[in-house]
């Protein structure tokens, strides 16, 4: 899979303009020139891909048509026929979703003397949490503070973002690192012991903490084995997502319906209460652009939490990443980190010229690559017609000597070098990809959600990022806020009377679309995507008819 | 672009290419050949929920073994990762009975003989190689295995820092070992005891503890739109 004749005569470009490019760096946007680009080329302002919610507790909310369509869905279970008996396990705090803020809201729940049940779609661990690879931001270091992250996280989400949250956020960060550390999680750190943290996009401070650009890894393998070793207070149930909440008769949140996909049998956990931790909803694939997400990021945590009488917010906002890899085809859409950038990459066009800095806020960079393609023309295209801009990787080892790029970005380097690219020699290919849900379930700083014995944290929230996240935020959201979920949950649970177990929220949902006229779609959460090719019939009963 | 979609197959050929022949549990089926395996899988007819991941190849849950027509050996791969060959004869590895230790971190020794307690089948390794063999990331498993051996933690986490825990190694090996957890306990103990300690992180998490930062946050939290926007645009950049 190596490049194609055209490539590579732009690619010669690239390389003849690089000594030259090294020592001129491209300037900053004014906050004018920022707007005007967002407006003109970031998805998230074509309003012919987003509608209006039509029922609950956000109706008239816009957001993209295929998060619409899953949200005011009919439920998996119908509410009139399916047959609560006593649930099959029984906890005080459930945490749906195995990715970082589900152990870390299980970890902090069980700590403060909770039983936990952690149920996950596939295996526990397989979230996008795995897939971070740039690092995790903290004011630690000595001329930095919560206060200067502040600015910067909320200047890059357009100021619109929760003050409260931002104020956990940057305020838990250092205690956050500090636990990871205790854990056992290996950051990059100078010989002195200095963390070893370089810029991302929006950054005012040197402030991203990394493992390699194995950072997500890291973590969640760390989180991943801590659980298992508590296995007497955290029981791991994978292979059960969750696909409907239970409510006692004044709504207050009761335990969740599974679906074991392995027998396909439902399964019910009785909860004093629940953790939504499910992430976000990539595999949506809004617009119809390629994702850098987990298989199962499919947006369930949002359905359901909404049913259930939950608030949204910011649901308008997607972040699209600026550097999905786009050639070779086989990995079109998967992620090449912004730590490329951040150690000093730049962004070339077609003619081996930089177009813009090239560490702008995400979405002001996925603008800028979209117009200097779609508008100037100057992409590169592929053997298939796909359009994208050079990161121009080499200049890494000239700028911080050779070997650089192996020890920093040995995640990269390997997936390029599967598919016969070197990137230490060679730039890559990269246009915008769908990479997160910057908004989600309306939240406070300890993870409440206003329906009781309903927590969320991570990616299925809303309002930390306002509009746009800056890189190295959601790996440090996940565990900030998992771990105020799962202490708040475990608080929570602590003498709490229930009642009976219902389905009541759901069939208020049924009304509530018949009222609006909404009627038929596909029964959501809809747990993964559909990427089989079916050429013949599909038997759609039982293989062996029950009874 | 085109997102990932049922038809991801025909999207990349135009329809056009011709098909190849490759073996799934030891059916004939005939896909696209430049897909990958794991959209080849799909493009059969296939619906994955076991081994299927992040389909970046970060998570390990794609673990694969195959044979090429006629020839003897075994290969070993990340379905996702991987582009199809003709006469490819595969199994995914969907699960695997590995064993792990169960500890309690904080009461640990970053010493040898703390990994031959939790695992004493590592004084058991023949230094064969096939692990390194069946790891799909191209990690030299067996030379973290003799760190271990030695006692060399530091060494164990270096080497086994790309481990994305397959468990290929493991399903090789044949004296049992879990090869990939050794790595993980190294990295754990590494990253809480023998990493330098980082004094300004200690400082600031006091700083936090004794409030110092309330104030100034509590300021910014009550600023308009405006008056943050003058500010964030007046930033100090650290160069």
């Amino acid at each position: 899979m190596t490049y194609t004749e055209s490539m590579l005569a732009s690619i010669a470009k690239v390389d003849a303009s690089r000594s030259s490019r090294m020592s001129t760096p491209f300037r900053r946007m004014t906050p004018e020139e920022r707007d005007d680009v967002l407006r003109r080329f970031h998805p998230d302002y074509i309003q012919q891909a987003m509608r209006e919610i039509r029922i609950g507790r956000s109706q008239g909310m816009r957001t993209p048509l295929e998060m619409a369509d899953v949200l005011e869905g009919p439920a998996q279970i119908d509410p009139a026929t399916f047959q609560l008996g006593a649930p099959d396990l029984l906890c005080d705090v459930l945490v749906i979703g195995g990715g970082g803020a589900g152990a870390s809201a299980a970890l902090l729940a069980s700590e403060n003397g909770a039983q936990v049940v952690l149920a996950t779609k596939l295996r526990f661990g397989d979230a996008n949490t795995m897939m971070a690879q740039g690092g995790i931001q903290a004011a630690d270091k000595p001329d930095d503070s919560p206060a200067i992250h502040y600015l910067d996280v909320v200047g890059g989400g357009h100021f619109a973002n929760s003050p409260d949250l931002v104020e956990a956020l940057v305020s838990d960060a250092p205690l956050v690192i500090r636990w990871l550390e205790e854990l056992g999680v290996m950051f990059d750190k100078l010989p002195d012991g200095a963390m070893n943290t370089v810029h991302g996009g929006g950054t005012s401070r040197k402030r991203m903490h990394s493992a390699r650009d194995y950072s997500g890894a890291e973590i969640m393998r760390v989180l991943r084995d801590e659980v298992r070793c508590r296995s007497d207070r955290i029981q791991v149930l994978e292979f059960n997502p969750g696909v409907e909440l239970l409510a006692d008769a004044s709504g207050r949140v009761t335990g969740a319906v599974l679906l074991d996909l392995e027998t396909r049998e439902y399964r019910l956990v009785g909860a004093k209460a629940v953790v939504l931790a499910t992430g976000g909803g990539g595999r949506l694939h809004y617009q119809g652009f390629p994702t850098t997400n987990h298989y199962g990021a499919t947006g369930d945590g949002v359905v359901l939490a909404y049913r259930a009488g939950a608030k949204l917010a910011f649901m308008h906002t997607m972040q699209y990443h600026p550097t999905g890899a786009a050639y070779p085809e086989q990995i079109l859409g998967q992620l090449v980190t912004e730590k490329v950038r951040g150690l000093g990459a730049q962004v070339c066009n077609l003619h081996g010229e930089q177009f813009v800095f090239p560490l702008e806020t995400r979405d002001v960079e996925s603008a800028a690559f979209i117009r200097e393609c779609v508008e100037r023309g100057n992409g590169v295209a592929t053997n298939t017609g796909q359009q994208g801009v050079w990161l121009d990787s080499p200049m890494i080892d000239q700028i911080h000597g050779a070997g650089t790029i192996e020890k920093a970005l040995p995640a990269m380097v390997r997936q390029f070098r599967n598919f016969n690219i070197d990137m230490t020699r060679q730039p890559i290919l990269v246009y915008p990809t769908l990479h997160f849900q910057n908004g989600g379930v309306a939240h406070a700083p300890d993870g409440s959600t206003g329906v009781a014995g309903l927590f969320v944290a991570g990616e299925v929230c809303g309002g930390v990022h306002g509009e746009n996240r800056l890189m190295g935020n959601s790996l440090l959201e996940i565990t900030v806020f998992g771990r105020r979920a799962g202490r708040s949950a475990a608080a929570y649970v602590q003498g709490v009377e229930l009642g009976e177990r219902t389905l009541a929220h759901l069939s208020a949902w049924e009304q509530a679309r018949r009222e609006a006229g909404v009627s038929g779609g596909r029964p959501s959460p809809i747990l993964l995507p559909d990427y089989t090719r079916h050429v013949r019939q599909v038997r759609q009963d039982p293989l062996i008819p029950v009874g | 672009m085109t997102a990932e979609k049922p038809d991801n197959g025909s999207s990349i050929l135009g329809g056009q290419a011709e098909l190849i022949p490759i073996y799934v549990m030891g059916q004939r089926v005939d896909v696209p050949p430049s897909l990958t395996i794991m959209r080849a899988l799909e493009y059969a007819g296939y619906t994955l929920t076991r081994g299927v991941g992040c389909r970046g190849g970060f998570c390990g849950a794609c673990a694969t073994v195959y044979r090429l027509k006629g020839k003897p050996a075994l290969y070993f791969a990340l379905a996702c990762q991987t582009v199809v060959q003709p006469e490819m004869y595969l199994a995914q590895i969907p699960f695997f009975p590995y064993r792990r230790a169960d500890y309690h971190l904080e009461e640990l020794q970053p010493t040898a003989a703390t990994l031959y307690q939790l695992y004493p089948e590592l004084l058991r390794c023949l230094a064969c190689g096939t692990c390194t063999k069946a790891c799909p990331q191209g990690i030299d498993v067996r030379a973290y295995m003799a760190a271990a051996m030695r006692g060399d933690i530091a060494a164990v986490a270096d080497i086994s820092f790309d481990c994305i825990a397959c468990g290929l190694c493991s399903a090789r090996c044949p004296v049992e070992e879990t090869q990939y957890n050794v790595g993980l306990l190294a990295r754990r103990l590494t990253g809480r005891y023998l990493s330098p300690v980082s004094q300004h992180l200690l400082d600031r998490v006091q700083e936090i503890g004794d409030g110092k930062f309330v104030a100034e946050l509590q300021l910014l939290k009550s600023l308009e739109k405006a008056q943050l926007a003058e500010r964030y645009n007046a930033r100090e950049i650290e160069a």
